[in-house]
């Protein structure tokens, strides 16, 4: 196996180059066939290295070749498949196949359907090259590629100004935290002389190290991970990624990219545990990303918004859950969430698609008897990330939310308050969409119908998904080993040894997983009694809404804080250097010199005379002042 | 050879220095006063042959020939410049029917 690990990037490369030359040129069913096949096939590879690395408990370390050295620091262009980045590899080919074969559906009208394909691969390349390089350097080039495909993909329809934007902002968001991970990164090479995994954190933690800077460190690591994964105070490019067709939506900005900084952090779990400042820096961000997504998702309308600020949403329980020392509960939700978010964008798509483009949930309603599958399918997501159990989303929440309880009281209270939110929110949402009577126009009724089969196939597996992820983490009370936890251990086994965690006890533990049924449960009866058995609908846009949800609506004036802040002020500096530094300034400098030779010139070329007599007379003044100089000098 | 160095060594050398210093002086402000071209011309030909000879003045009472050999290199160049310098002159007259070097100020406006 060990002989082929560099074909899993390789791969959607070949694709991304085929489909990229080819993209106008070669007919679409091929292009789609190229794209889904090549990852497909990396799925295979993937799979294989899985059970290889499952059977031996060996990570797989692959040098490809050596990329350059420069003094004392050697880089290889080396991959590292140990438990960690192989269940990455599954879900990154995994969940991008479904993603990949439901685009052939529904990108099959659009004219940059070989561009689509194209980019769609580039992006997966790049996020195999970010989970398998073995050092810090392979996963920025990946980090940086993903942020790369992510603009490409957000302004996908570039032709509309507004999409336009929120690429370039997203691509903005994600330079400030590039920014802190390349600093973290020379910091690192500074101190530990290597930039590779292995040889970091073999010494993380060791007498001769105990003065490394692991709070800035992973301080500015964080700064990296907040811009990947949307987290406060950077999260605002995330809603405004939904400018993206709705399957980049459910791969880059659900299922895979966005949990990239998760990823970095479950990696470095030994710097983090190193640094228990930074541990509870973590945790508050990852908090307050979580009660904000929640809050604003409560009275967004727009479809995919709502899934959108519920990614925050569930990427700050993420991030809870990394601060709290639960490294392996935060890794669970990634799967679980790799699952049920993608089926619900995927599912959000199919509606869209039905109702030829409409994403406002206000035009919509009764959509369960003519959209089944998707209806069916959307309900099990909606049910996963709700936290009702059996289905994946509730124990990989639930064990995020265990470990916040033994960590900090209030933060779990915090916690289950938004579970509640989340539950209340994504009812909403399937109340809005399929119960009711439609709200749309009379041609999109006429429209309305059930997606093809490359669409609704995809939906079906990430259901099943859906509802048995959950299992691979089964806790002790459900009468399950914690197979992940267990499958895990090597990689986080440095942190664990340094975090004692007393276990809780069986009796709390049933007890706070039925606090969590109750909210989500709760919340449910009470968006159905909303939305259903008094048949409310949001306000439209021109209506006064209540205060609260106004603030709710307009995602607490994020966008507009940052507008005043940071924005105009750098308008204003902008114009300043434009008008003051730069015409006034450095053109007056420029434009001075000129006038300034012109002038010297005309003054100097009145002693040019033009009589021949004065020149020879000013010729002997000199000769007869050089010769008296000479002869009076000595 | 020794009765004209002897002969030249009868006058003091002071009265060569005078001598030659004054026919410099009146090629010089020959330059300088006249406007006709050829009388110029012929003031630089008097600078030169002032110099010229205090050179031989000099070489004969030091009894060192080098200073005449130059003279013969000077009158070598002189001759050189004549050709070139009359040639010139003779462009300008063509042109400007006239030798007077103050019409020859076209460059000043």
């Amino acid at each position: 196996m060990d002989k082929y690990i560099w074909l899993i990037p390789l791969l959607p490369l070949a694709g991304f180059i085929i489909n990229g030359i080819g993209r106008n040129a070669l007919p679409k069913a091929f292009i789609g066939f190229i794209g889904s096949a090549l990852v497909l096939a990396s799925f295979g590879l993937s799979l294989a290295a899985f059970f290889q690395v499952k059977e031996s408990g060996q990570p797989i370390n692959v040098t490809v070749f050596d990329w350059f050295s420069a003094g004392q620091i050697k880089v290889s262009f080396s991959f590292l498949v140990d438990q960690l980045s192989a269940i990455m590899l599954l879900i990154i080919t995994g969940v991008g196949f479904l993603i990949h074969l439901y685009s052939a559906g529904y990108m099959k009208d659009d004219g940059g359907y070989g561009k689509f394909f194209a980019y769609l691969n580039l992006f997966v390349f790049f996020m195999l090259l970010l989970v398998l390089g073995s050092n810090y350097l392979i996963m920025f080039i990946g980090w940086e590629g993903v942020g790369l495909c992510s603009y490409l993909l957000i302004g996908f329809w570039y032709t509309n100004p507004n999409y336009a934007d929120a690429a370039k902002k997203a691509f903005v968001m994600n330079r400030i935290g590039d920014l802190g991970f390349i600093i973290a990164i020379f910091i690192l090479i500074v101190w530990f002389g290597s930039a590779n995994f292995a040889d970091i954190f073999g010494k993380a933690g060791t007498k001769d190290f105990e003065r490394a800077p692991y709070t800035v460190i992973t301080m500015l690591l964080f700064v990296g991970a907040v811009g990947k994964s949307a987290q406060l105070p950077l999260f605002t490019w995330l809603p405004d990624a939904m400018a993206g067709p709705t399957p980049v939506s459910a791969l880059i900005h659900a299922a895979t990219m966005v949990t990239a900084g998760v990823y970095m952090i479950a990696r470095s779990n030994i710097l983090f545990t190193l640094a228990p400042d930074t541990m509870n820096v973590v945790a508050i961000v990852g908090l307050a990303t979580a009660v904000v997504g929640a809050l604003i998702a409560l009275t967004q309308t727009d479809i995919k918004k709502v899934l959108a600020y519920s990614t925050v949403s569930q990427l700050g329980y993420m991030f809870l859950g990394l601060g709290v020392g639960a490294y392996t509960g935060a890794f669970f939700h990634v799967l679980t969430h790799a699952f049920f978010k993608a089926l619900l964008f995927l599912c959000a798509g199919s509606v869209i698609h039905a109702v030829s483009g409409e994403q406002d949930m206000r035009n919509m309603g009764g959509l369960k008897s003519k959209l089944p599958i998707t209806f069916w399918t959307m309900l099990i997501g909606t049910i996963a990330i709700s936290g009702i159990p059996p289905f994946a989303g509730f124990f990989s929440k639930d064990e995020i939310l265990a470990h916040t309880f033994m960590h900090s009281r209030p933060m779990y209270i915090i916690g289950v308050l938004t579970a509640l939110c989340t539950s209340f929110y994504m009812f909403r949402m399937m109340f809005l969409t399929f119960w009711g009577k439609f709200r749309g126009t009379h041609e999109q009724e006429h429209h309305l119908h059930e997606s093809p089969w490359t669409m609704t196939v995809p939906l079906g597996i990430l259901a099943v998904l859906s509802i048995i992820g959950g299992f691979v983490n089964l806790p002790e009370s459900w009468g399950g080993h914690q197979s992940l936890q267990e499958f895990l251990a090597p990689v986080f086994e440095k942190s664990t040894k340094l975090l004692v965690e007393t276990p809780l006890a069986s009796g709390t533990e049933i007890t706070l997983m039925g606090i969590s049924v109750a909210a989500a449960i709760l919340a449910l009866v009470y968006a159905y009694r909303r939305y259903v058995s008094s048949g409310h609908v949001p306000v439209s846009d021109t209506e006064q809404r209540p205060s609260l949800a106004n603030v709710s609506y307009h995602k607490f004036y994020i966008d507009e804080f940052y507008d005043t802040i940071i924005r105009k002020p750098l308008d204003a500096l902008s114009v300043f250097f434009y008008k003051i530094v730069d015409k006034m300034g450095i053109d007056g400098i420029v434009n001075g010199f000129g006038k300034g030779s012109i002038e010297a010139s005309k003054g100097l070329r009145l002693l040019q005379t033009g009589n021949v007599g004065f020149y020879i007379f000013m010729m002997v003044v000199g000769i007869v002042s050089i010769l008296m100089y000479i002869v009076f000098k000595v | 050879m020794d009765t004209i160095s002897h002969n030249i060594q009868a006058v003091p050398l002071n009265h060569y220095l005078l001598l030659c210093a004054t026919i410099f002086s009146i090629g010089v402000i020959g330059v300088l006063t006249r406007r006709n071209a050829i009388i110029i011309f012929m003031s630089v030909e008097l600078m030169l042959n002032s110099v010229n000879l205090l050179l031989t003045a000099f070489s004969v009472y030091r009894g060192d020939a080098t200073g005449q050999v130059f003279v013969f290199f000077i009158m070598a160049l002189a001759a050189a410049e004549v050709a070139v310098g009359l040639a010139i002159i003779v462009m300008i007259y063509r042109n400007t029917n006239s030798i007077d070097i103050n019409v020859l100020n076209k460059l000043k406006n």
